[in-house]
């Protein structure tokens, strides 16, 4: 099976899974984020003129603030132009499929599509559809991959931990509806990370999950034991409906972290989350804004991430 | 009109015949085999050096789209691509629009099908009225108006107690239930077979359970009833194993598969291959090999084309959104000697005409002498590459696009009447 995200030169052409994305490539894009970081944290310049002429789309098919708006300013940080569309409430509304809306921007001279969609697959539909010199970026499709929150949260491991190949990182939540977990767990496994857990209950873990290279736990308590690295998900309101939970409350109580469950990671352990949070469900106060978190740090990464798959999938 | 099939090797699975033998068609009906009847002089003849003749195929189920869904095809085109895959008669599902459940629209359909002269057309009635669980259609009726059995198609019936009636009811005509196992509520949302694919993609998924819960329900009532009971498009492996069990135990069961089923697996879904969106969902290779080896013991006593022309903008859709289906009646032959392999050539043909033959309740899928001339003239040796320009169906839509397949069909007779030349 051929992987639709890398040319024949085995270079990047387009973004849309960490599935099968070559380890010396991952590097290469976290080197190329810690040199975008310098950047944005030099007082003088945060700009640079890479993407100069180049016109960005960012069609967004399903709602989000926090991300369109990072890839907004990693596109504007590298002077390309940007426009953002709101599809969900437009186009398709009106009947036009989603290869349409698409056509349609390609006549605009689009460059490079940052999309995001509720339908696992959209990205890879449109990558197909394209011509070569354009570039699309999995800005999350359904429950599949979100490939640049993946990338993002390895730059804070690395950033915090330095190496890859001695952690153990527990991943915990809703994976079964989580696209965050899928390309969590790709781009661990790819960077050679030894332990890889996930911590849930059944109703939340999708079936043959540890074929994708993890361990399973159902007890947090466990789970966490001795970790480096805690990745909390969101868990969404909606899941308490389908019999999927009985109760948040319920789920806090098991499933929460707090700050007596942590205590059991290691002394230095981060804890992580793809934001938004949702305080007192799957993360309490104390823990989000403690000592450990790092989400803060993930979130101005995560600007430089872009940044630099942005800037490689331009060849520049 | 007397026809000549001469040098072919002609392959009867239902007489035990496989030799070469030339075979005498006069008006419409097969006069003899082997020797020529006494007097006989031919108007055509064909030859079949190299050629396999066999009874014309018969699929248990081909969507014609009529009425409702012509965008999609047409009676035309679907018939065309029926006798350019060696389709002799086919039984349609219930699930047009509006849906086969009333003796008008049955008796529309046999009539546009008779005017053009090709394939036999079967329809298989409605089993509920609008498919819709609730109340029982006018069977009888629908059987007077030419349906062969009746059916929910892909719809769901969730109430047993429906269900049952609905068993007793055709039971009591001697009817035949066609079912296909699929518990709605497992089912519910899902678009891929609940195994490693889905989960590494992301899908909504299906499991195992929504089809071997359904079927348990199925085969009690159907012992409890005495209902003539055929099961559609097994998918699993367990599921085999429940009808191979049922089997056993003398119940009156039959049993089919799709063709793609019998080849593909979750794997084929790739990178969201939306032509791999199909129903039942394409399960593990462990499932694959057990329908292979149902159909080698006989537990699935036919393979079908499950034909279901989409067009293409319904493709080009994320993957769950795309609709289910793929076209088939121009693959029911390659795929099916693809299953045989180098294995018995007239066991395989005889899981597309002999077998539906005896499910559908017809007299056909043979070649004997006195039967109608429904005759399938095909190079078993012939590559092909499946293009959409090799299609004679509207519906382009398969997961075997840009594969080679081997075996062409190179004549078929209706009625003793060459009806497609290749």
């Amino acid at each position: 099976m051929n992987n639709p995200q890398l040319n024949k030169n085995g270079e990047l052409q387009h973004l849309l899974t960490t599935e099968g994305l070559p380890a010396p490539v991952v590097r290469r894009i976290l080197d190329r984020a810690s040199e975008f970081l310098s950047v944005a944290e030099g007082k003088e310049i945060k700009k640079v003129p890479l993407l100069h002429g180049k016109a960005v789309f960012n069609i967004f098919f399903e709602n989000s603030t926090r991300t369109r708006t990072t890839f907004e300013i990693a596109a504007k940080r590298l002077s390309a132009d940007v426009v953002n569309l709101n599809v969900g409430s437009s186009s398709t509304s009106k009947g036009e499929t989603l290869l349409d809306t698409v056509d349609n921007l390609c006549a605009m001279h689009a460059d490079m599509f940052v999309v995001r969609h509720s339908q696992s697959g959209a990205a890879h539909l449109i990558a197909r559809h394209v011509a070569p010199e354009i570039h699309v970026i999995n800005a999350g499709d359904g429950r599949h991959a979100h490939p640049t929150q993946a990338l993002l949260d390895m730059f804070t491991i690395r950033h915090y931990k330095k190496e890859f190949h001695n952690l153990r990182v527990a991943i915990v939540g809703d994976v079964l509806h989580s696209r965050v977990a899928r390309s969590q767990i790709h781009a661990l496994t790819t960077l050679s990370v030894p332990e890889v857990r996930v911590i849930a209950p059944k109703t939340l873990l999708p079936t043959y999950i540890e074929n994708m290279g993890v361990q399973v736990y159902h007890d947090m308590e466990q789970g966490l034991r001795d970790v480096d690295v805690v990745m909390m998900l969101r868990l969404q309101n909606e899941r308490m409906q389908g019999a999927l939970l009985p109760s948040a409350q319920e789920y806090f109580k098991y499933y929460g972290l707090t700050q007596d469950k942590l205590a059991l990671a290691k002394p230095d352990a981060i804890v992580m989350h793809p934001g938004p949070m949702n305080r007192g469900v799957e993360i309490d106060s104390s823990v989000a804004d403690g000592s450990h978190s790092v989400i803060l740090p993930q979130v101005t990464f995560g600007i430089a991430v872009r940044m630099a798959v942005m800037s490689m999938l331009a060849g520049v | 009109m007397k026809i000549q099939i001469k040098n072919g090797r002609l392959i009867d699975p239902k007489n035990g015949v496989d030799a070469r033998q030339d075979l005498f068609i006069v008006a419409g009906k097969v006069a003899a085999v082997g020797n020529a009847p006494a007097g006989f002089v031919a108007d055509k003849a064909i030859d079949a050096s190299g050629l396999v003749v066999a009874p014309g195929l018969i699929d248990l189920a081909a969507r014609l789209r009529e009425p409702g869904y012509e965008y999609r095809a047409t009676l035309e085109s679907e018939m065309d691509a029926a006798v350019a895959g060696g389709v002799t008669s086919l039984a349609c599902p219930p699930d047009t629009d509006p849906p086969l459940d009333e003796p008008g629209l049955v008796e529309m359909l046999k009539h546009r099908a008779k005017t053009l002269n090709q394939a036999h057309v079967f329809p298989v009635g409605a089993l509920t009225q609008g498919l819709k669980g609730t109340e029982l259609t006018e069977m009888a009726e629908l059987a007077d108006a030419g349906c062969v059995a009746f059916s929910q198609a892909d719809a769901p019936l969730t109430d047993t107690r429906v269900l049952m009636r609905a068993m007793q009811y055709a039971a009591t005509f001697d009817f035949s239930v066609w079912l296909r196992p699929q518990d709605s509520f497992l089912a519910r949302d899902g678009v891929a077979h609940d195994g490693e694919v889905a989960t590494r993609l992301g899908l909504p998924a299906i499991p195992v359970g929504a089809e071997t819960i359904a079927l348990a329900t199925m085969l009690q009532l159907a012992k409890e009833t005495g209902v003539r009971l055929h099961i559609c498009r097994i998918s699993s492996a367990e599921g085999v194993a429940l009808v191979r069990a049922a089997k056993q135990q003398g119940l009156p069961l039959t049993c089919d598969v799709s063709a793609n089923h019998v080849h593909l697996s979750e794997m084929d879904i790739g990178f969201f291959d939306a032509n791999c969106h199909l129903t039942p969902p394409l399960r593990s290779q462990r499932d694959r090999d057990a329908l292979r080896a149902g159909l080698l013991d006989g537990t699935i006593d036919a393979i079908c084309s499950d034909h279901t022309p989409v067009d293409e903008d319904a493709k080009q859709l994320p993957f769950a959104e795309a609709e289910s289906g793929a076209t088939g009646l121009e693959l029911l032959l390659p795929l099916s000697l693809k299953w045989a392999g180098q294995g018995s050539l007239s066991g395989a043909l005889a899981k597309v005409t002999q077998h539906p033959a005896r499910i559908m309740g017809l007299d056909a899928g043979h070649l004997s002498v006195g039967s109608t001339a429904d005759v399938c003239i095909f190079d078993p040796e012939a590559y092909w590459k499946m293009e959409p320009a090799a299609l004679k169906s509207q519906g382009k839509n398969t997961p075997f696009l840009g594969l080679e397949l081997q075996g062409k069909v190179r004549y078929t007779l209706v009625d003793g009447v060459v009806v497609y030349q290749g």
